[in-house]
């Protein structure tokens, strides 16, 4: 039995999903089942799968192996429903760049065949804030107004789920935080949002997030989940000389890993009793030790510290 | 003199980078080995500007030992090839009107009678003269062979008639392009090149650019399907196609006196054939290269021979077997053909069907293998 749409109460309903190059396995076995009217963060390292995923969710690629359906049709069989249902925004700016704001928004709407074109190409342009700019050619905009064009374009045709890749990367932080306060309007407006990113104040963001590395699907949950489920224990360092303890904690036991965060210095583990042993010798005067809660990040690298090397075939 | 030093070791980092790169570059790296190899053949083997073994027809209505001889004499030359013989005047003339041959030999009746009778008696020469390059030097040949033939063969009794002027007339009779001008036969064929070049090119580099730009991603994530895309992306450059016959057409009309003989309607229709199927062509080229210069790169690879092995430069039928079976394979020789047959043969259908149906041919192939490249997905 197909799910029919409306009754689907899973935007994406993914299981087992392989996308090999060649030899080259790239996603091996992601299962993703994301409700709609929701916001999931896509995460993990470059290189780790996400945007392979997120093409063969939209239909761009063909799946290895694997099945699952996206907004109820199937990824394989019914590509071109899933085109005029999702709205994808590519990593890279790919609107054309010889064409000015207006031309390529004019050109979407052809595409969909939304009327009246005019409009909806209006009234896009006016809630973007650039009737004045609408006659510049795209490729004279800056990286923030490319990604805010972008997005505009591909929310044009009303889609119910939104795939974005890194759709902030390179964006100043201004530019960003109205990004995301724009993703935020529209799932209010019932749109399911998936949005692959680098930066742990945007994962924040979102209701839920999908941990990638490797290709292969390492965690997922709330954010506040995922920080207890990884059962890390941070504690802090702060005051002079800080800097200089870093290399002189490194490698000792129970201590899994070591980064600076601004002026202070986290380390991390999961066993107290030998990070303790281990932090014991540099509880000196100078320096205030003190133990939080881990943050997203320290998550994060310890996850990718312990997904290891990559184990994908590369023969 | 350390300054020297370091900038020699700047040049050298440079050139290491220029090399690794020139390495990777996988095609213009066949580039520069092929486009040399390629001309070396081209050039070397195929090109002939001496042509000989021009199909021919002959229709004799003598038949007595004199005029075997000089059939096998004209033969021997190595300039005519006897590939058929006519039935009629008429039919030897349709076989060189259709272009299966260059040159018909009339023998009329009472040839070899008139000869020993010391009366002149005349052998036609028909020659398509559409190319004169390709005719001249055949035509130039012609008493020669004849006076050879008959010194060997007017001995004894006959010896009186070996004395000048010829015993023979020679009536040549060099048809579509009797001034020999060399601009109607090259006009007409420039519309062919100029079309190829232009709309391969095009077509090959804008579907790359979306590539190269990243557009197709985008292009392929929204609802359009890929004949769509293929038409919608064609049909601006078949209008550019069409004005460019236009501007080549007036100016060989206006400014070199070009003669059209044929049905302009007909030609028309030959020239959106062969732009389709340079366009379909530009657009399966556009499939395999990954980058514009890839494009770029295999529309030359594909030009060349197209202006060597067509006819268009140099002529076809004094090419080499192997060299007239590569350019029966290019879209622009039949064009040279329903071109120059339209406008200096005033050619109809019924005597170029054949090429259209090749050009219809090609068509099919192209988009078929473009089609079949262009994919919906990334993969």
């Amino acid at each position: 039995m197909k799910p029919q749409p409306e009754h689907n109460e899973l935007a994406i309903d993914v299981t087992g999903l392989v996308k090999r190059f060649g030899d080259k396995t790239v996603v091996n076995g992601v299962d993703i089942h994301m409700p709609e009217g929701r916001v999931w963060g896509f995460l993990g390292p470059n290189g780790s799968g996400k945007t392979t995923t997120i093409r063969m969710i939209c239909g761009l690629l063909e799946p290895s192996a694997g099945e699952g359906t996206c907004l109820g049709y199937n990824i394989r069989r019914e590509a071109n429903q899933i085109k005029l249902a999702t709205g994808y925004m590519t990593q890279r700016f790919s609107f054309w760049e010889d064409l000015s704001l207006r031309e390529n928004l004019e050109f979407v709407a052809r595409l969909y065949n939304l009327r009246p074109r005019r409009t909806v190409v209006d009234e896009t342009l006016e809630k973007l804030g650039l009737q004045h700019r609408q006659h510049q050619l795209c490729g004279e905009l800056s990286g923030g107004w490319k990604q805010r064009l972008a997005l505009a374009a591909v929310t044009m045709h009303k889609p119910r789920l939104l795939l974005l890749d890194e759709p902030t990367a390179g964006v100043d932080p201004q530019a960003r935080r109205e990004f995301w306060d724009e993703i935020h309007l529209l799932t209010q407006q019932g749109l399911t949002v998936l949005v692959s990113t680098h930066y742990m104040d945007e994962a924040e963001r979102c209701d839920e997030i999908v941990y990638l590395a490797h290709g292969e699907l390492i965690t997922q949950g709330t954010v506040d989940a995922v920080v207890r489920e990884s059962r890390l224990i941070t504690f802090q360092a702060r005051g002079k000389g800080v800097r200089q303890l870093a290399p002189t904690l490194k490698g000792k036991p129970g201590l899994e890993h070591i980064a600076y965060f601004g002026s202070a210095l986290h380390v991390s583990g999961k066993h107290r009793e030998l990070m303790l042993q281990s932090l014991n010798p540099s509880f000196q005067d100078g320096i205030q030790w003190e133990e939080i809660s881990p943050s997203l990040e320290d998550v994060f690298i310890s996850l990718m510290v312990d997904a290891g090397v990559d184990k994908r075939a590369y023969e | 003199m350390s300054t020297t030093l370091d900038s020699v070791q700047r040049i050298v980092a440079v050139l290491i980078k220029e090399l690794i790169q020139m390495r990777r570059d996988r095609t213009t790296f066949a580039m520069m080995l092929g486009v040399p190899i390629m001309q070396l053949v081209l050039f070397g083997f195929a090109i002939n500007l001496d042509p000989k073994h021009l199909p021919a027809a002959i229709y004799t209505e003598d038949n007595s030992p004199m005029v075997r001889r000089l059939v096998s004499a004209f033969e021997h030359s190595g300039y005519y090839d006897f590939v058929s013989v006519a039935s009629s005047p008429q039919q030897g003339n349709a076989l060189l009107e259709r272009g299966e041959v260059s040159f018909f030999v009339y023998i009329p009746a009472g040839f070899t009678a008139q000869l020993v009778q010391g009366k002149r008696p005349q052998i036609l020469v028909s020659a398509d003269a559409t190319d004169p390059a390709a005719a001249s030097n055949a035509i130039g040949r012609l008493d020669g062979i004849i006076d050879n033939a008959l010194r060997t063969e007017l001995k004894g009794p006959l010896a009186h008639l070996q004395a000048t002027p010829s015993p023979v007339e020679v009536v040549v009779h060099a048809k579509y392009n009797p001034e020999a001008i060399t601009q109607y036969n090259i006009v007409p064929g420039l519309l062919g090149v100029i079309l190829t070049m232009t709309s391969v090119m095009i077509t090959a580099m804008a579907m790359t650019r979306e590539q190269e730009r990243g557009n197709l991603e985008n292009l392929l994530a929204m609802p359009v399907r890929p004949v769509e895309v293929m038409v919608g992306k064609i049909t601006p450059y078949i209008l550019v196609g069409i004005v460019q016959a236009v501007v080549i057409l007036s100016a060989a009309h206006f400014l070199f006196s070009v003669p059209f003989f044929g049905s302009l309607a007909l030609l028309a229709f030959g020239i959106l054939l062969f732009v389709i199927t340079n366009l379909s062509l530009g657009f399966t080229f556009s499939t395999v290269a990954k980058n514009q210069m890839q494009a770029m790169q295999m529309t030359f690879f594909f030009f060349l021979p197209s202006i060597l092995l067509s006819g268009f430069m140099f002529p076809f039928r004094g090419m080499p077997h192997w060299a007239q079976t590569i350019g029966e394979c290019l879209p622009l020789t039949h064009f040279l053909r329903v071109v120059r047959g339209i406008m200096l043969k005033g050619n109809g259908l019924e005597q170029l069907h054949g090429e259209f149906s090749v050009l219809g041919i090609f068509i099919l192939v192209f988009g078929t293998m473009a089609m079949l490249r262009y994919k919906n997905t990334l993969d």
